[in-house]
């Protein structure tokens, strides 16, 4: 059983992806065990009416099957008003949780919009996605390069939210571990393993982060599934263990919101 | 069959090359990776002198020692000094077990040196692994873009030349080399970005892709994945996790006489 933290649907901006279809991306998650995925959009990146983005995320995830595909809505603190799509959100769709793309949206987490938005997910019970990143800056088009997030404004935020879970999608460790072990110690912040690389590269991670704070995520479409799913293979790790990162954890998550 | 075309002693944990490498062929084994292809040493070394390419090659033919039914070797060399690297080419693959060349980012491939290098890979019929990267976010000074590499690889058209990481961006990599039958892409080192084997089989055909890792950076699953994902047959699959590397490298395997 897996439960991928990790997914989004529509279109990547300039690239179409084997399995930009809903319906096709879900077949491969059924195919490969998934019995539930927590899915943005891509719409989220790039267009300013999200209110309409999310909408059609809801409306995505139902015609598919909406025990699969669960719609985490995607929010802009940039954009005027941005409180209404939370509450939409929250009260329209009855979503679990919100993700922030703040390197496509000009704002830093230590914007004062940022620690309202933890306001209002904590008094609303939600959990709060963030892409740290979606695509290697390398490979970027030119004209739409943006940074990794800067996670350490986070760290002093998370002293008053420590009860809110926090799940930092895409997150490369290398240089930044002391920081990702220091999120994990300040409150519920949890990464996910889509970008997570080196050889063995979970047995590496979990020296550094305990087992509880890591979900399975692949980051499909723009990723391929079985990148994330092959490194489960990779590492020996003890059966619990994986569990808790394919699944327990993410129940865990959901269960205490 | 899997066969790897880019694995380094960098990153794995390991006093020597030997523990590095017994801790390399313990991951390999879960992912059923038959064969291993490695090159240069650790640390990694950008620019590095002749005594440190050859220590750093010192390294790999130590790693492969005991593992030459499972490894095999590139010797690793700096074209800003291009006699000691056609004596090294010399010591590590006419001499010794190696079977190819690495080329890294000391000097960008569109230079003489790297001519005369390529000259005598063609004799030795060694294959010639040339990093490329076209950075969004600017190149390093010596490092190739695929450009660079068509340039080179069009005045060699006996070579057997490896476009490295497929340029990193790669729709603009496979653009560039589309046209040179001879020059194939690796795969490795770069994100597990959907639909990059696809593309690579539409437009170069199956038979100019080959599977890298690029680890210890990279993980073996990250890697696998694009291939194992790609929404290609499975001959194509077979092709490109192993099939390519062992006919790129059969004559120079021939020439050693190494049975396989
Ligand atoms: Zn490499």
């Amino acid at each position: 059983m897996i439960i991928d933290v990790n997914v989004s649907l529509s279109r990547w901006p300039n690239r179409r992806l084997p399995l930009d279809e809903t319906s096709k991306l879900a077949a491969t998650l059924i195919q490969n065990g998934v019995s539930q995925a927590w899915a943005g959009t891509f719409d989220g990146l790039l267009h300013n009416d999200l209110a309409a983005a999310n909408k059609w995320l809801v409306d995505q995830c139902r015609s598919v099957d909406e025990k699969l595909l669960l719609p985490f809505g995607a929010i802009n603190l940039s954009l005027p008003a941005w409180e209404e799509d939370v509450r939409r959100c929250h009260e329209f769709h009855g979503m679990k949780g919100v993700r922030l793309l703040p390197g496509y949206h000009d704002y830093t987490l230590e914007d004062p919009r940022f620690r309202q938005l933890l306001s209002l997910l904590a008094e609303k019970q939600m959990l709060l996605q963030i892409a740290v990143r979606q695509e290697d800056p390398r490979t970027q088009h030119r004209l739409l390069m943006t940074k990794d997030v800067d996670l350490k404004p986070l760290l002093t935020l998370l002293s008053d939210f420590s009860n809110l879970p926090v799940i930092l999608l895409n997150a490369v460790s290398g240089s930044a571990v002391e920081l990702h072990g220091q999120l994990v110690a300040a409150g519920k912040v949890y990464f996910d393993i889509a970008a997570l690389e080196g050889l063995a590269g979970l047995e590496r991670q979990v020296q550094s982060l305990p087992f509880e704070r890591l979900l399975f995520g692949s980051h499909s479409p723009f990723f391929a599934f079985d990148s994330a799913k092959l490194k489960l293979q990779e590492s020996e790790l003890p059966a619990q263990s994986t569990e808790q990162i394919t699944h327990l954890n993410a129940l865990k998550i959901l269960r205490e919101l | 069959m899997i066969w790897d075309l880019h694995c380094h002693l960098n990153g794995i944990p390991g006093r020597t090359p030997d523990e590095k490498m017994a801790r390399l062929i313990e991951v390999a084994d879960r992912m059923q990776i038959e064969r291993l292809v490695l090159f240069m040493g650790a640390p990694f070394l950008t620019a590095p002198t002749p005594e440190q390419f050859s220590e750093q090659n010192d390294q790999v033919l130590q790693a492969i020692s005991h593992w030459h039914h499972r490894a095999f070797g590139f010797v690793y060399l700096n074209p800003e000094y291009e006699q000691e690297s056609l004596l090294e080419l010399d010591r590590c693959v006419k001499d010794g077990p190696m079977t190819g060349i690495k080329l890294w980012v000391a000097k960008r491939c569109d230079s003489a040196s790297v001519d005369a290098i390529v000259r005598r890979a063609i004799e030795l019929k060694a294959v010639i692994y040339q990093h490329t990267w076209l950075k969004s976010t600017g190149n390093l000074d010596g490092e190739s873009t695929p450009a660079d590499l068509h340039a080179l690889a069009s005045r060699h058209p006996e070579a057997s030349i490896i476009c490295g990481h497929t340029g990193g961006n790669w729709e603009l990599g496979i653009r560039t080399i589309r046209d040179l039958p001879h020059v194939s892409v690796d795969l490795g080192g770069g994100d597990p970005t959907a639909g990059l084997v696809e593309m690579a089989v539409r437009e170069l055909g199956a038979s100019r892709v080959l599977y890298g890792s690029d680890v210890a950076g990279r993980s073996f699953a990250s890697q696998l994945g694009k291939v194992t994902a790609a929404e290609i047959t499975p001959e194509e699959k077979q092709m490109i996790l192993g099939q390519n590397l062992r006919r790129l490298m059969s004559p120079i395997l021939q020439a050693k006489g190494v049975r396989l």
